[in-house]
């Protein structure tokens, strides 16, 4: 007997190509299966007559705070704003308090994820000790613990001898490194991109290259090491050209862009808005441009949202001293959307992005609607017209740059194994 | 006219209306009693979170000549330095029912910050890197007065670009009233996209001089930046120091502005400083008046 079916949705399936108008079986939290005309009769029904029905989405850049800084985000705020984006994975990084560099906080994580999450979570550690950059944390010992990558994301590992080390002794563990690239010489104090809108404000600005030549330094060594490198929230030009010549050259490399990068500009920051500082920075239109080009012919595998929570009152100051980050889960749908509506790319490959192509930089079993597959799903409205309200966001931060921007697209459901974990029917009871 | 942010957010006719209402201020502080009773009954606060001498006492002594009560607030002694928000500073501070915010930071955009926060008018007098207005209208105000105008003018303006609020200011009002605005500069202290804002860059400093009106010099932080964006002092002055011969490149009748403090020998020689051309002393005269302007626009009768 079958438990639901949803009929008559368009399924989009990146990981095995289907985009069809059909029906899916969904029976003891899996996927039972997907066609047309399915025999058995379900239990329940839902007709979804113009909507999309897609692999949940995965994100596998998440800031989720805890431990340390639940007054931000905790893991049980921070994994229902993923399921009211459609996201049904996250995976969050290890900047938490104390820093997750040690079995013992990497399990303890995973518990609490167990207990409170309303999505499946996974872990990743830290890459090195403390997050320092200068002795390599216990990948073994983290990666049998549950840890799914390491990165000392938030922190550059300034030492190339160190990354060096961190590759070739992860890359024995079999697991990827998460690289986040600012030359934190090149930066300097700076809080934006260089340019004339740093200049017209007074703002310090750091260029294109403060990432870029880090990106080439750590290509090199992943070519040098033949290790797995992910180079999280690329935001300049060319680091988007020397990965695509690097992946052409059979380098291990993969890479993620953040929806903000791909929707926003420098030009933001003008009315020096805290919620428009984020690292590394919005950079130019040219830049937005060779992104979303990369991200359209595969350069760059998938979407991330690098979830970054801050309570109001630590955005609520001088812009140099705010600190770094925006929340992305509950906005990252439209903004892919509008690539495709753009024509960029396919909606097939689009919904690519935030599922499948992100699920496999990091081998997650995760992103498919393949008959036997966890019953992980999104229901999209792609045509809904929302306004973002801060105070109507479940993340327990606000520090979204698109504040009252008008968007298009939309989680309608969200299902986890086959339960439902969001229903924006019920948002507002919830809240 | 709500709040002076900077020189960006205002247009022509109303620097314009700044530097005439200035003329009539500048009278009231030559007369004997400088004092008139326009702004009785007000309260200045002025917000000085960085250092500041010149600034601070043009300020107060513009609010006293028009009989506003100026209160003086500085970093050290305020409850910043017990981890109270600026935001939380500046609500409480015109819960006092002061009627004009005057703030000084050493961070780009905090006068905008506060002045979404606070129902008063907030005057921006310096933030950060960002701008410096009312320098720059006294800059303005000090040229009209030598040189009859702006309008068709070279202004040259030499030094620290990328670091300078004075210099932006500067550039903002200098072209928004006509003038051809030049910036020289250590390509280190060239600002990335300046020239989007319509100035010419010049390689040299003899290029930039040849033929100008005004020459604008920039204090350059030679405690902060030697060794950082320039080799050193020396060779600093050696190289975009304004000297009495280099003087000779521009018109005749050219004048030259400095914002102040001045580093006589480093960016402008000290012959230079007291030679004829040298406005700088009408500069901060000038700097009352424009100030009583401002403050009367935003609290006055002009608001």
């Amino acid at each position: 007997m079958t438990r639901l079916r949803i009929a008559g949705a368009r399924i989009i399936d990146p990981s095995s190509g289907i985009d069809e108008r059909l029906d899916i079986d969904i029976e003891d939290g899996r996927i039972s299966a997907v066609g047309a005309n399915l025999a058995g009769i379900p239990e329940e029904v839902l007709e979804a007559e113009g909507l999309w029905l897609t692999p949940g989405f995965v994100d596998i850049h998440t800031h989720l705070r805890e431990p340390g800084e639940e007054y931000k985000e905790d893991i049980a705020s921070g994994t229902r704003a993923a399921a009211a984006g459609g996201f049904t994975t996250v995976c969050c990084m290890a900047n938490t308090d104390p820093v997750n560099d040690s079995p013992a906080i990497t399990e303890f994580i995973a518990r609490r994820a167990r207990d409170t999450a309303s999505v499946n979570v996974h872990v990743i550690a830290a890459a090195t000790q403390g997050l320092r950059g200068e002795i390599m944390s216990e990948m073994s010992s983290l990666a049998a613990a549950g840890a799914v990558a390491f990165s000392d994301d938030g922190n550059t590992i300034m030492d190339a001898a160190v990354m060096r080390r961190v590759l070739e002794y992860a890359g024995g563990v079999g697991r990827p490194v998460i690289a986040h690239c600012e030359d934190l010489n090149l930066k300097g104090s700076a809080v934006v991109h260089e340019g004339a809108h740093a200049t017209c404000c007074g703002l310090m600005g750091s260029p294109g290259e403060a990432e870029s030549v880090l990106v080439a330094r750590d290509l090199e060594l992943a070519r040098l090491t033949g290790a797995h490198l992910h180079i999280a929230h690329v935001s300049a030009a060319r680091s988007v050209e020397m990965i695509r010549e690097a992946k052409s050259a059979g380098v291990r490399v993969t890479a993620e862009v953040t929806p903000h990068h791909l929707a926003q500009t420098d030009e933001v920051i003008r009315g020096y808005d805290t919620n428009t500082k984020m690292a590394p920075p919005l950079r130019t239109a040219r830049d937005r441009e060779v992104l979303r080009m990369g991200l359209a012919d595969g350069t760059i595998d998938c979407v991330a949202t690098d979830h970054a929570p801050h309570a109001s009152y630590e955005k609520d100051v001088e812009f140099s001293a705010a600190p770094f980050g925006v929340i992305g889960l509950e906005t990252a749908l439209p903004i892919v959307l509008e690539l495709a509506r753009d024509h960029r790319m396919s909606e097939l490959d689009a919904i690519g992005r935030l599922t499948h192509r992100a699920a496999r930089v990091l081998g997650l079993r995760a992103g498919t609607l393949e008959a036997g597959a966890a019953a992980d799903m999104t229901l999209v409205d792609p045509e809904a017209i929302w306004k973002l309200d801060p105070r109507k966001l479940r993340s327990r931060s606000r520090n979204s740059s698109f504040v009252d921007r008008e968007f298009r697209g939309l989680a309608l459901r969200t299902w986890v194994g086959g339960r439902l974990v969001h229903n924006s029917d019920d948002v507002d009871e919830q809240r | 006219m709500k709040n002076l942010l900077g020189i960006e957010y205002i247009d022509r006719e109303e620097i314009e209306l700044l530097l005439d209402t200035a003329e009539a201020m500048l009278e009231i502080s030559q007369r004997e009693i400088k004092r008139v009773p326009t702004l009785r009954g007000r309260t200045v606060i002025n917000l000085f979170l960085e250092p500041s001498t010149r600034t601070r006492v043009s300020f107060e002594i513009a609010a006293k000549r028009l009989s506003a009560d100026a209160i003086n607030v500085s970093a050290s002694g305020s409850s910043l330095s017990k981890a109270e928000t600026l935001n939380d500073m500046a609500e409480n501070l015109a819960a006092m029912n002061a009627d004009v915010l005057v703030v000084r930071d050493r961070t780009a955009g905090v006068p905008q910050m506060l002045s979404e926060r606070v129902r008063i008018p907030v005057v921006n007098a310096g933030d950060g890197a960002h701008e410096h207005p009312t320098q720059a209208l006294l800059d303005v105000f000090t040229v009209r007065q030598a040189l009859g105008g702006v309008e068709g003018r070279v202004v040259t303006i030499i030094g620290d670009i990328a670091h300078s609020r004075v210099a932006r200011s500067d550039i903002y009002a200098f072209l928004k009233l006509g003038a051809e605005v030049r910036i020289a500069g250590p390509p280190t202290m060239m600002p990335v996209g300046i020239e989007e804002l319509g100035v010419k860059p010049c390689s040299s400093i003899e290029e930039a001089l040849d033929g100008a009106h005004v020459i604008c010099m920039l204090r350059i932080q030679r405690e902060r930046l030697e060794g950082a964006l320039f080799p050193s002092v020396r060779e600093y002055s050696q190289t975009y120091g304004l000297t009495r011969e280099l003087l000779g490149l521009a018109r005749p009748d050219a004048i030259v502005l400095h914002p102040g403090p001045i580093n006589r020998g480093v960016e402008i020689g000290t012959d230079v400083v007291d030679s004829e051309p040298s406005r700088i002393l009408d500069q901060v005269t000038n700097g009352v008046a424009v100030r009583m302007a401002v403050l009367y626009m935003l609290t006055g009768e002009g608001s």
